[in-house]
C-alpha cells in the first residue's frame, strides 16, 4: 500500500505541475458528482420501503397528522433512518480515509484504534446493567456508548503521547489494536455474565441498527460530527504529505505531531458519535475509502469528501436493503454491509496483488 | 416385577376386603413410589422449577439455575449455573437423581448420561406444551395426581377466560415483550407461534403479526405504523412503578400518532416477572391480559 500511496503521490506531484485552477476544477467536478449521487440516494430512499405510500398524501398538509399514516411512515419511520444512515456512513468512511492516511496503513479502519470497542463496551454495560441515563429522547445505550468511545480515545491518546517525541503512530496502532482486543474480551465477559435476554440484546446491538425512532439521537450526535468534519476539512493537504512519510511531510513544513493529533482526535470523535448512533456497522470504513480511491485516485482533497458522500449513499442503500429484503422482518444493517463489503474487499485484495 | 407385586397386593387386598391387606398394599405402594420418585432434583429451567413447586415436588428439589427467582423457597437453594454455563462439577457433586435440562444443552446431557444421572429435557413451545410438560413432570416425579389437578385448574381458568371474551370484538393487538426503555428502538414482538401468541389468542386479542411463523420478531417503526394495531399490549418482566415511570414508558409510543392504539389511548403495559415465564402461573397472566384487553 505504501508503494501505492507513494506512486499516487508521485502522480499527484505531477498533477501539481498542472495549473492550480485546473486542479481545483477537477476536484470540484468530482465532488459535485458524488454529492449529486448521494443527494439522489438520500432523497429517493425515504420513498421506498416495505409499505407503499403516496407522496401526495405525505406532503398534504390538509390531512391531520394523526390521520396521515403515509406522512408518519415517511417522517417518523423512514426519514430518521435514512438521515442516520447517511450521517453514520459519511462519518465512518471519512474517518477510515483519515486514519488510513495518517497511519499509512491500508488496513486501518475507524474500528482499528479501539474507539468502537470502547463504544461497544459502554453500550454492553448499559444494556447488561440497565443503566438509566437516558435523556431528551436519547437512549442510555447511546450515551453510554459515546462515553465508552471517549474513554477509549483518552486511553489510546495518553499511551501514544506518553513518549517524549510527540505522538507515535506505531504506539498508536499497537495500543489501539491491544485495547481493541482487551475491550472485546471485556465485552464477552459482560455478555456472558448478563441475563440471557440481555445477552441477546447486546449481540443485536453489535450488528448495527439505524431505526433510531426519532430525531433526537441524530441531533445529539450532530455537534460532535460537525466538529469532526470541520477538522476533516482542513486535513486533506496535510494527509497528502503525511502519506509520503513523516520526515518528508516535516520537510515541507507540516507540523507532523499536531497534524496527527488532529487527525486521530477528529476521526475518533466521528467514529464514537457514529457508533453511538447506529452501532459498530462494519466494512464501511474500509471498503468505501478503497473503492473511492479506485475511482478518483488518491489526492485526499478529492478522496475525503468523495468518500464521505459515497459512504453516506452506500450505508443508506444497505439499510434500504436491510429493511425491505425480508419485510416485514428486519435484517440487521451490519449483516448487509458485511455481506456486500466482505467479498468486495477480498476481490479488491486479490485484484491488487 | 415390582409393579406386578403391587398389582397383586392391591387385587388381593381388595378381593379379600381385609384391613390388613389394604394396609400392606398402601405401605408397599408408598415404599415403591419412594424408590422410583426422584428425591434430588436439580432444575436448570426456571419455568420447570415453578412447575415442580406447583405440583408439590418442591421438597424434592435440591438445586436450581442462577436465574431462578420463584417461588421464594428457591432463593435458599444452591445455584448450579444456567443455560449457557451449567456447572457440571457442582451438579454431579450434588448427586441428583433427576436433572432438568433445556433442549439445546446437548453436551450436558451426554455428560450426565456418562455420569449415570437421568435427565428431563425441555424446550419452550406453545401454551398446550406447558400443560403437557406439567403432566410429564408429574409422572416423572411421582406427583401425577397433583399435576393432573393443577392442569385441570389451569384449563378451567383458561376456559373461563375464553367464555368471558367469547363474542366480544377481538382487537388487533401488537404484543410487545422487549424494547429499549423509553425509546422505540429494538422492539421485539410475538409472531404467530409460541406461548405468548397462544396467551393473547385466549385473552381475546388478534395478533397483528400472526402471519409470521416465528416466536419473536424484531419489527421496524414502519411495520408497526403500517399494521396499525388497535391495542398495543406490552409485557415487561421488570416492575414498572405506576405514576411517572409508567407515564414515561407509555409516552414513547406517542410518536406513532396514527396508530389506533395510540390515538384511542389503548397502549397497555403489564409488568412483572411472571408474565413472560411459560410456567404454571400462565393462567394469571392470561387473566391479566384479558382484563386489560376486555375490561
Amino acid at each position: 500500500m505504501s508503494v501505492r500511496l507513494r506512486e499516487a503521490s508521485a502522480g499527484q506531484a505531477r498533477r501539481r505541475a498542472a495549473p492550480a485552477g485546473q486542479v481545483r476544477r477537477r476536484i470540484l467536478t468530482i465532488v459535485s458528482l458524488f454529492a449529486a449521487g448521494a443527494a439522489a440516494v438520500v432523497l429517493w430512499a425515504p420513498t421506498v420501503g416495505s409499505t407503499s405510500i403516496s407522496l401526495a398524501r405525505v406532503f398534504d398538509t390538509g390531512i391531520p397528522w394523526e390521520d396521515n399514516v403515509d406522512a408518519q411512515i415517511f417522517f417518523v419511520a423512514r426519514l430518521p433512518r435514512v438521515l442516520s444512515g447517511a450521517i453514520v456512513g459519511a462519518a465512518l468512511a471519512a474517518a477510515g480515509v483519515v486514519l488510513q492516511a495518517m497511519l499509512r496503513n491500508p488496513l486501518a479502519t475507524p474500528f482499528t484504534l479501539g474507539v468502537s470497542a470502547g463504544g461497544a463496551l459502554g453500550a454492553m454495560l448499559a444494556i447488561a446493567f440497565a443503566f438509566d441515563l437516558g435523556m431528551m429522547g436519547v437512549s442510555s445505550i447511546a450515551i453510554a456508548s459515546f462515553a465508552g468511545s471517549l474513554a477509549a480515545i483518552a486511553i489510546v491518546y495518553w499511551l501514544a503521547s506518553s513518549q517524549k517525541r510527540g505522538l507515535s503512530t506505531n504506539v498508536l496502532l499497537l495500543a489501539g489494536v491491544t485495547l481493541n482486543s482487551f475491550f472485546s474480551a471485556l465485552i464477552l465477559f459482560v455478555q456472558y455474565m448478563a441475563d440471557f435476554t440481555e445477552s441477546f440484546r447486546t449481540v443485536r446491538w453489535l450488528m448495527g441498527d439505524l431505526d433510531v425512532g426519532n430525531y433526537s439521537p441524530i441531533l445529539a450526535a450532530l455537534p460532535f460530527l460537525v466538529t469532526a468534519f470541520a477538522v476533516f476539512a482542513i486535513l486533506p493537504r496535510t494527509l497528502n504529505l503525511l502519506t509520503l512519510g513523516e520526515d518528508v511531510a516535516a520537510g515541507r513544513g507540516v507540523e507532523v505531531v499536531r497534524a496527527q493529533r488532529l487527525a486521530f482526535l477528529s476521526a475518533s470523535l466521528a467514529t464514537g458519535a457514529a457508533v453511538s448512533l447506529g452501532g459498530p456497522i462494519g466494512f464501511i470504513g474500509i471498503v468505501v475509502p478503497h473503492l473511492v480511491r479506485l475511482m478518483v485516485g488518491s489526492d485526499h482533497r478529492v478522496v475525503l469528501p468523495a468518500a464521505a458522500l459515497f459512504g453516506a449513499a452506500f450505508t443508506v442503500l444497505c439499510d434500504l436493503t436491510a429493511r425491505t429484503i425480508m419485510a416485514p422482518l428486519e435484517l440487521p444493517v451490519g449483516i448487509v454491509t458485511a455481506l456486500i463489503g466482505g467479498p468486495f474487499f477480498l476481490w479488491l485484495l486479490v485484484k491488487k496483488s | 416385577m415390582k409393579k406386578l407385586a403391587w398389582g397383586l397386593l392391591v387385587r388381593r387386598s381388595l378381593g379379600g376386603g381385609g384391613g390388613l391387606g389394604l394396609c400392606v398394599a398402601l405401605l408397599a405402594a408408598v415404599s415403591i413410589s419412594a424408590q422410583s420418585r426422584p428425591q434430588r432434583i436439580v432444575s436448570l429451567v426456571p419455568a420447570l422449577t415453578e412447575m415442580l413447586y406447583a405440583i408439590g415436588a418442591g421438597s424434592q428439589v435440591v438445586a436450581v439455575s442462577s436465574y431462578d427467582e420463584y417461588p421464594a423457597e428457591v432463593k435458599a437453594l444452591p445455584r448450579v449455573g444456567a443455560l449457557l454455563d451449567p456447572d457440571t462439577e457442582r451438579i454431579i457433586s450434588l448427586k441428583p437423581d433427576l436433572l432438568i435440562t433445556y433442549g439445546s444443552q446437548v453436551d450436558l446431557r451426554a455428560q450426565m448420561k456418562r455420569a449415570g444421572i437421568p435427565t428431563f429435557d425441555h424446550r419452550h413451545a406453545g401454551l398446550a406444551h406447558i400443560l403437557v410438560t406439567i403432566r410429564d413432570l408429574g409422572q416423572r416425579t411421582g406427583r401425577g395426581a397433583d399435576a393432573d389437578k393443577l392442569v385441570g385448574a389451569i384449563e378451567a381458568r383458561l376456559a373461563a377466560v375464553r367464555a368471558r371474551v367469547a363474542g366480544r370484538p377481538r382487537p388487533k393487538t401488537l404484543l410487545v415483550f422487549s424494547r429499549e426503555p423509553r425509546t422505540l428502538r429494538n422492539v421485539y414482538v410475538s409472531g404467530g407461534r409460541g406461548f405468548l401468541h397462544d396467551m393473547l389468542e385466549i385473552a381475546g386479542g388478534d395478533n397483528v403479526f400472526r402471519d409470521l411463523d416465528k416466536e419473536s420478531v424484531q419489527v421496524s417503526t414502519e411495520t408497526m405504523l403500517a399494521r396499525a394495531p388497535e391495542v398495543i399490549l406490552e409485557l415487561r418482566p421488570e416492575d414498572v412503578p405506576d405514576g411517572r415511570p409508567m407515564q414515561e414508558e407509555l409516552a414513547s409510543w406517542a410518536r406513532l400518532a396514527s396508530v389506533p392504539a395510540v390515538r384511542n389511548q389503548r397502549v397497555l403495559l403489564i409488568s412483572g416477572r411472571a408474565v413472560t415465564v411459560p410456567g404454571p402461573r400462565v393462567a394469571d397472566s392470561v387473566e391479566r391480559m384479558a382484563k386489560a384487553l376486555h375490561p
